[in-house]
C-alpha cells in the first residue's frame, strides 16, 4: 500500500498508510470527546481529513470564497525581537514592522505589543506604545490592536510583590496560596486596565489578550474582568486568546458569573468570554508531540467545531506552533500549518485565524 | 466587522459585499477588489501617488461601510 508523507507532532517527517492516518483521526476526536465532552467528528468529517491529509501537494489552501481574516499575536516581535519571541531581529522599527505585515505579507488586521509582551513590563512604557499605536493609525489601513498577555504569574516572587502560590502549595499553605492569587489577580486586572484605557484614548482599534490564563483560573478571571470593565467604558474592541485548552486549576475554587473557571474546556471557555462581553474568542487545543500531525489536527478540530457551533461571537483559532494542530517546533513545517489551517476552516468552520 | 460588531464570517462579508456592491466571493478576490479598492480609493497595497493613505483611506471605508472608526473620529475631532 502507498504511504503518505506527514508529520509528527514535533515537526519530524513520517510516512504513514492510509489506513494509519484514519485511525489516528479518529482516535484523536474520540480523545477530545472523551475530554471535553464534545461529539465526535462525523464521517464525512473525517473523510475530508483524509482528502486534506492525502493531497500530494506540499502546501494547500481552502476552497475559493472560504477565505477567513488573520489576526495575529506579538506581530512586529516577529521580525523585530530575537529567537525570545520567534523573532528574525531585522534592524527596523516596530511600526515599520507593522507595515510590512500589512503592505508586504498582507494581513487582515495587525497588532502591536511591547518587546516584553505582558501587560506588567509595557505598563511603564505605555506612553511610547501610545504614540506607536497613533503613528500606525495614521499610516495604515488595517485594523490596529493592541496586544500583550496577562501573564499574572510575574506578579509573584521574585518577579513581583505576592508570594509564589506553587511555593506555599508545596508546604501545604492552599489557603495562603489562593489569597496571593487573588492578590496578583487585582493587581494585573489594574495594569491591564491602565494601558487598555491609554489605548482607547488614542483611538486603537482593539486589545489583544493573548495567552489568557496561563497561570490558571486566578488569571483568566482577571482577564474576564478586565473585558468586562473595558466593554462599559471604552470604544475598544477585543479579542481574548487562550493559552490552554484546558483552563489550569491553579485557585480552584474561582468563579466567574456562578461559573467554576477550573477544568474548564474550549466550549466552556467561549461562554464566559462571551458574558464578559468580548468580540473575538481565540481558543487553543494543545499539540502532543509524540502523535502525528494527523492526530492533532483532527483532536482540534473535534474541540474548535463545538466551539463554532456553540459561539455567538466570532472564532479566531490559535494555529501555530504547538497549538491548533500543528507542530510544536519553532518554525512550524507550512505543509503541516497549511493542512491544520485548512481544516479549521473546512471542518470546523473558524470566522478566522 | 468581527472586531467591533461581533459579526460572525458569514454575515461580516455579507454586509461588507453588500456595501461595495459585489459578491462575497469577490471579496478575496485579488484581482476584484484591486480595480476596486482604486476605483473607491479606498487604500492600496502599493503606493500610489496621489490615492488614499492611511488615515484617508480609512476615513472613506467608514463612510463607504457606514461604521465609526475611533482613529478617523479622532481626526475630525482636531480639524479646526
Amino acid at each position: 500500500m502507498s504511504k503518505i508523507w506527514t508529520r509528527m507532532g514535533d515537526g519530524q517527517a513520517v510516512e504513514m498508510t492510509s489506513d494509519e492516518l484514519r485511525k489516528d483521526m479518529m482516535e484523536a476526536s474520540e480523545d477530545a470527546a472523551d475530554k471535553g465532552k464534545v461529539p465526535i467528528l462525523e464521517d464525512n468529517e473525517i473523510d475530508k481529513l483524509m482528502e486534506i491529509f492525502s493531497a500530494p501537494w506540499r502546501v494547500i489552501g481552502v476552497e475559493p470564497g472560504h477565505e477567513v481574516p488573520l489576526t495575529k499575536d506579538e506581530t512586529a516581535c516577529t521580525l523585530v525581537s530575537s529567537q525570545l519571541s520567534s523573532g528574525a531581529h531585522l534592524p527596523i522599527s516596530r511600526e515599520a514592522a507593522v507595515e510590512v505585515f500589512e503592505r508586504v505579507f498582507a494581513f487582515d488586521t495587525m497588532e502591536l505589543g511591547w518587546i516584553d509582551y505582558s501587560f506588567k513590563p509595557a505598563k511603564p512604557m505605555v506612553s511610547l506604545d501610545q504614540v506607536s499605536i497613533e503613528r500606525l493609525l495614521a499610516t495604515t489601513v488595517i485594523p490596529i490592536l493592541y496586544g500583550a498577555m496577562p501573564n499574572m504569574g510575574l506578579y509573584y516572587t521574585p518577579d513581583g510583590p505576592y508570594t509564589n502560590p506553587a511555593d506555599l502549595l508545596g508546604m501545604m499553605k492552599v489557603e495562603e496560596a489562593r489569597e496571593e492569587e487573588m492578590k496578583a489577580a487585582e493587581l494585573c486586572m489594574e495594569d491591564m486596565i491602565f494601558v487598555c484605557k491609554r489605548m482607547d484614548e488614542i483611538g486603537a482599534d482593539g486589545i489583544d489578550f493573548d495567552t489568557t490564563a496561563s497561570a490558571g483560573d486566578a488569571d483568566f478571571l482577571a482577564t474576564l474582568k478586565t473585558v468586562e470593565e473595558l466593554k462599559k467604558t471604552t470604544n475598544l474592541g477585543i479579542e481574548v486568546g487562550m493559552s490552554g485548552e484546558f483552563i489550569l486549576g491553579m485557585h480552584g475554587e474561582v468563579e466567574y458569573k456562578g461559573k467554576r473557571l477550573a477544568g474548564m474546556f474550549p466550549q466552556d471557555q467561549l461562554k464566559v468570554v462571551e458574558e464578559a462581553g468580548a468580540d473575538i474568542f481565540g481558543p487553543v487545543v494543545n499539540t502532543k508531540t509524540n502523535k502525528s500531525a494527523a492526530w492533532n489536527v483532527a483532536r482540534a478540530v473535534t474541540f474548535v467545531k463545538e466551539v463554532c457551533k456553540q459561539a455567538t461571537i466570532p472564532i479566531h483559532a490559535n494555529v501555530g506552533m504547538g497549538v491548533g494542530g500543528t507542530p510544536m517546533f519553532e518554525t512550524p513545517p507550512v505543509d503541516a500549518l497549511s493542512r491544520a489551517s485548512v481544516a479549521m476552516v473546512e471542518i470546523a468552520k473558524v470566522d478566522g485565524l | 466587522m468581527q472586531l467591533n460588531y461581533r459579526m460572525r464570517l458569514p454575515e461580516a462579508k455579507k454586509y461588507v459585499a453588500d456595501k461595495l456592491h459585489v459578491s462575497a466571493f469577490d471579496l478575496s478576490d485579488s484581482t476584484v477588489m484591486r480595480n476596486l479598492r482604486e476605483e473607491l480609493d479606498i487604500g492600496l497595497i502599493e503606493a500610489v501617488p496621489g490615492m488614499a493613505k492611511g488615515l484617508a483611506a480609512k476615513a472613506r471605508i467608514a463612510d463607504l461601510l457606514d461604521i465609526r472608526i475611533d482613529a478617523v473620529e479622532k481626526l475630525k475631532a482636531k480639524l479646526p
